[in-house]
């Protein structure tokens, strides 16, 4: 059924251009973009793009994810801390990571630098806000109970807080690798970091628009394929948790 | 706060830091003896410290380390970044590029509640048009949403137009899949009464598929407004001869360092504003379904 759907948006795709109701240069039939995309996957150029991109992405999300995760747990541990930064917090994550565009490009250029501050800017506070959210919503009795076994604070960390914050986590780092992904590709776009937004940037400025077509088909797919691994990391790391395990049952 | 944390939302957290003078923000270990004028007093001034004093220590830092010793070049002072913030943004700027942009925007977040919502309602009550459009839906949400700015530049020309459509292709897919979502997560045995007492038609839409898929709706219109406050600018730096994303990209290009950072200041005000409008709009909508939850967990 689904499929289907998807054939048919793939048929008005190819309709549209081929009957003349959208002008073909600016849109070319489907199979055009499609025959490309797959010529693409023959070349190294491509390649080189996609791991560019892939490279940010992945640099950018491992700075944010240590760096959330550590001050989230340091911060929500602490009530003081908690209120202390809530000013702060509220008011800095709101911002734009892309007002810090021409900031970035000051400071770096098309180094990859400036395309990871705008990642991890992005990404640090979906994290961050998940796992404050969970680590406040660890069990009361059950903190209790570890503490008068006399568990010490590294030990309540490590089997109280921590599996009480980890699905939370795990959302946060779900949501920000779809926000890293984009970041990644804008910031190649507009800056000109190598990598897929900057050849799409290429290839529109260039004319080659069937390219453009194929290139953002690309990037869409990249898409569907980190929030795939990231749905089946989240499944494996939380095998044991009632959320996943209700849902194998069913 | 352990009770109500899965809903903490920014709201709740705010509300609890805020202290606004309310019995609320007072934490349940202050001081019981004193008098209540004195408490609440207390309590204020307690919630007051816990708002301005990190941002005071921040900026302060910030003061020491670029007033103090060599003159730093891409970093102005916050003196100076103040006084270039008013006369930057006050003059004939405000028509000129807030204005503009600030309309873009709201029309690209009515536009895409609008067909998100619409279009979610009658994508999630239809069983076979669900599973006919839903991978093409999620492939579309997979997709950066700048990449579509070169294509829409084609497609509709570099106008006005083109950045409210830009606005749309990114904001409306968070709102139109948890429209969705929404719709079908229904409650069964409230989807049962309705049948049962024959409310059919608008009615049924009205009184029980809307409110029932508000709560994701509005979660879905939250995600939506950052993507929309982005694509304004991204679309106004990558096309455009006025905006406030033109304009900044512009001080930068010509080394206008106060200037530049005046504009980030202003986009971070911008999207402050926006988060805290939709936190009060979000609270009157919601209430009845906070005061539920609020109900649930008491229990």
């Amino acid at each position: 059924m689904g499929l289907v759907g998807l054939l048919g948006f793939l048929v008005i795709w190819e309709v549209l251009p081929r009957t003349g109701i959208v002008n073909p240069t600016f849109l070319p039939p489907a199979s055009a973009a499609i025959a490309d995309l797959f010529r693409n996957f023959g070349l190294t150029a491509f390649w080189q793009a996609v791991g560019d991109t892939m490279w940010q992405w992945l640099l950018g999300m491992l700075i944010a994810c240590i760096a959330a995760t550590v001050l989230g747990f340091l911060i929500g541990s602490s009530t003081f801390l908690r209120r202390f930064t809530n000013s702060t917090i509220e008011f800095m994550r709101p911002v734009p990571s892309v007002a810090l565009i021409p900031l970035a490009v000051l400071l770096f250029g098309v180094e990859i630098e400036s395309a990871l501050l705008l990642i991890v800017y992005a990404s640090f506070w979906q994290v961050l806000i998940q796992v404050l959210y969970g680590v406040a919503d660890v069990d009361n009795v059950a903190m209790n109970t570890a503490r008068s076994y006399g568990l010490g604070p590294l030990a309540r960390l490590r089997y109280v807080i921590f599996p009480t914050a980890l699905p939370y986590l795990m959302t946060g780092v779900r949501l920000a690798s779809a926000v890293a992904l984009i970041l990644a590709i804008t910031a190649q776009l507009i800056i000109g970091n190598p990598g897929l937004g900057a050849e799409i940037a290429k290839a529109q400025s260039g004319g080659s628009y069937v390219a453009m077509y194929a290139l953002i088909l690309a990037t869409g797919l990249l898409g569907v394929i980190i929030n795939l691994v990231m749905r089946m990391i989240e499944r494996k790391v939380l095998s044991w948790h009632s959320s996943v395990r209700t849902e194998v049952a069913t | 706060m352990s009770a109500d944390a899965p809903l903490a939302t920014p709201v709740n957290l705010t509300k609890a830091a805020g202290g606004s003078g309310t019995s609320r923000s007072a934490p349940p270990s202050s001081p019981a003896k004193k008098p209540p004028g004195a408490k609440r007093a207390w309590g204020a001034a307690k919630g007051l410290f816990f708002i301005a004093a990190l941002p005071v220590i921040l900026v302060l830092i910030w003061y020491i380390s670029t007033a103090v010793g060599e003159k730093n070049f891409f970093v102005p002072t916050p003196a100076l970044l103040v006084e270039t913030f008013f006369e930057t943004w006050t003059g004939d700027r405000i028509t000129t590029d807030v204005i503009p942009s600030l309309t873009r925007l709201l029309f690209g977040i009515a536009g895409s509640i609008i067909i998100g919502i619409v279009g979610g309602l009658l994508i999630g009550s239809v069983r076979w048009l669900r599973a006919l459009t839903e991978p093409t839906l999620e492939f579309f949400r997979a997709i950066p949403p700048t990449v579509l700015i070169p294509v829409l530049m084609l497609l509709i020309g570099i106008g006005d137009d083109m950045k409210v459509a830009v606005i749309i292709s990114g904001a409306l897919w968070p709102i139109l899949l948890n429209t969705i979502e929404g719709v079908r997560s229904m409650d069964e045995v409230l989807a049962d009464t309705t049948h049962t007492y024959g409310i059919k038609g608008f009615n049924r839409v009205r009184y029980l598929i809307l409110p029932s898929a508000m709560p994701q709706i509005m979660a879905g219109i939250r995600q939506s407004l950052s993507i929309a406050l982005i694509l304004m600018v991204i679309s106004e730096m990558f096309a455009a001869s006025s905006g406030l994303g033109f304009t900044i990209v512009q001080f930068q290009r010509s080394f206008a360092i106060p200037e530049m950072w005046s504009g980030i200041v202003l986009l971070g005000i911008i999207g402050v504003i926006m988060s805290f409008i939709f936190q009060l709009i979000e609270r009157n909508v919601l209430r009845w379904y906070h005061g539920l939850r609020e109900i649930e967990n008491a229990a």
